[in-house]
């Protein structure tokens, strides 16, 4: 048995918060996820790397239902949520914070109603309860004061902790970090890492952070995976990365190959989304 | 929503000619097909939204303030100078036949019946249409969409629903205001061509009924739909950053002013028959 079969187990009294099974999913002829397997334990902060175009944005959406897999299987907590409806997955979502790569805050509100809408969604609170909540949830992420300023109005690194503070705001089980750095300064993506590995020691939180991010993902990772090719290539605790078990990512890490997962650039096929629906990244 | 299992595109066939051309169309009719059905899709779900909890009025009474109040001027002013230029043409044309007296019916018909309504619509299309599309477009390309989808919220509720109600009683409110104007603006010239603004409002009530009124109104209701669904369903189909915003604000007013021509002739179609 090895170290990260030992550190597997001593995790696996629980189920997976998330578990993907052979998780397909194509966009036209544009074949991004070949099926997928992958499992998030609780607790645990795992870091997905993946060039440009490998999936990483589309796995996330699948793990809360924005995207529906043409094959394979969602599991939550042991919960097959595959053919979940809308009002399913709203239950789900409710416990799982999705902090967006480009920040997704809502331009026609200010701080403070961006932070309050998943309250105001989900909770029948009074405004005093509401406003104590957001101004914890802004102290969090270190930005208090700003709860009258419109998104246009902050910069990007501000934009991000804005982002991580509206995830926080219904102190979900789970946060999934979507590139929580890209376009950042070194110093503002230091702190995005800072503040991922804060709210899991704090609150407990499961988090699955998607980056190319090298720097950050040797910060802050419990467990690391690498994307390619539509599926994970390998999976393992830092400790195994350490131990030099896990070759690829290592090499990754280490800056081989060109950045780029040939399934998304040469494929990418730019298909039309029913309104409303389903949208994908990269 | 979820999507809908895609069919592949069908590969042009090689060397071009007619089987190329007909790929191609059976192409083109499939994807028409797809977006008349997805477009319906979303009609369907906004008419549910209507009646699920957490309706959203106070976003509606936001919006209409958007479609109806901001919409007055240039729906005034396009109102007030087709009436006088349709006066303008009727007074020269009808002197001809020793009609002229007749100036005010003229006007006032065309005007209750066709020209309010579907210059409103135009002129809303254009100015509203392209506005939600863009609006939410620009929410699509930034994710601001699945944003709301991701915090438990249904953004067909929450941006959909408001716009399609704001647009489907703001277009018959601002084609009251439209046929007013329309009216008076024919007026002032009838007036300089030696009708009398007595006479030109008799004659203007002698014609125009309540019920023709109404029946151009009623309308205005299908006209109001059409702009904010295809407003809606353009922008949330945005894809590809600012150029595709700035193609999804063409078609849906390109669409949604052909649409409300084509509705328009069918409305009238059946107010004839009925």
């Amino acid at each position: 048995m090895s170290a990260s079969d030992i550190e597997r187990n001593a995790s696996s009294a629980l189920p997976p918060f998330v578990e993907l099974r052979g998780l397909t999913r194509s966009f036209g002829s544009n074949h991004v996820l070949r099926g997928l397997d992958l499992r998030v334990d609780h607790g645990k902060i795992l870091t997905v790397l993946g060039g440009s175009g490998s999936g990483k944005s589309v796995m996330l959406k699948h793990m809360i239902g924005l995207l529906r897999a043409d094959a394979g299987e969602v599991r939550i907590e042991d919960t097959d949520a595959t053919g979940f409806d809308e009002a399913e997955w709203i239950r789900v979502r409710k416990r799982i914070g999705y902090v967006f790569q480009g920040s997704a805050l809502f331009d026609s509100l200010s701080v403070y109603e961006n932070i309050a809408y998943p309250l105001r969604e989900h909770e029948d609170w009074a405004e005093a309860r509401i406003a104590e909540r957001v101004e914890a949830c802004l102290e969090a992420v270190g930005m208090v004061g700003i709860e009258q300023r419109m998104p246009a109005a902050l910069s990007g690194g501000m934009r991000k902790r804005v982002a991580v503070a509206r995830a926080i705001a219904l102190e979900p089980d789970a946060i999934l970090y979507d590139e929580p750095t890209t376009g950042l300064d070194p110093g503002n993506s230091r702190r995005i890492g800072r503040l991922i590995q804060s709210l899991q020691s704090r609150l407990n939180v499961t988090s699955v952070v998607v980056t190319h991010d090298l720097d950050l993902c040797r910060s802050i990772s419990d467990q690391i995976g690498l994307l390619r090719h539509g599926g994970m290539l390998e999976t393992g605790s830092m400790g195994a990365l350490n131990e030099g078990r896990l070759p690829e990512i290592a090499a990754f890490l280490e800056g081989a190959g060109d950045g780029n997962d040939e399934v998304g650039m040469h494929h990418r096929h730019a298909e039309p989304m029913p309104a409303g629906g389903e949208t994908h990244g990269g | 929503m979820s999507a809908p299992t895609r069919v592949a595109p069908v590969p042009p066939a090689p060397g071009g000619g007619p089987a190329a051309f007909f790929a191609s169309l059976g192409e083109r009719v499939f994807d028409l097909a797809e977006g008349v059905g997805d477009f319906a899709q979303l009609a369907g779900r906004t008419w549910r939204a209507a009646f699920a909890s957490g309706f959203p009025r106070r976003d509606v009474w936001i919006q209409l303030e958007s479609v109806a109040v901001r919409s007055l001027a240039i729906v005034g002013i396009t109102s007030v100078f087709t009436g006088m230029v349709l006066a303008l043409q009727t007074v020269v044309s009808l002197a001809r036949f020793g009609a002229k007296p007749y100036t005010g019916s003229f006007v006032g018909l065309a005007i209750a019946l066709e020209l309010g309504p579907v210059l409103t619509a135009l002129m809303v299309s254009g100015r509203v249409g392209a506005g939600i599309a863009a609006e939410l477009g620009s929410m699509a390309v930034t994710e601001q969409v699945d944003a709301i989808r991701a915090m438990g919220a249904d953004p067909v509720q929450k941006l959909v629903l408001p716009r399609v109600i704001a647009c489907t009683l703001g277009v018959p409110l601002l084609t009251v205001l439209a046929d007013v104007l329309g009216i008076g603006g024919g007026m002032l010239i009838a007036a300089q061509n030696g009708i009398s603004s007595d006479f030109y409002i008799s004659t203007v009530k002698l014609t125009v009924t309540l019920e023709s009124f109404l029946q151009g109104l009623s309308k205005t209701f299908v006209f109001g739909w059409i702009i904010g669904t295809v407003g809606c369903y353009m922008g949330l189909r945005t894809q590809g950053g600012t150029v595709g915003v700035g193609r999804a604000t063409t078609r849906a007013v390109v669409v949604a002013s052909i649409a409300v021509f084509v509705s328009d002739f069918f409305l009238a179609k059946l107010f004839v028959v009925l």
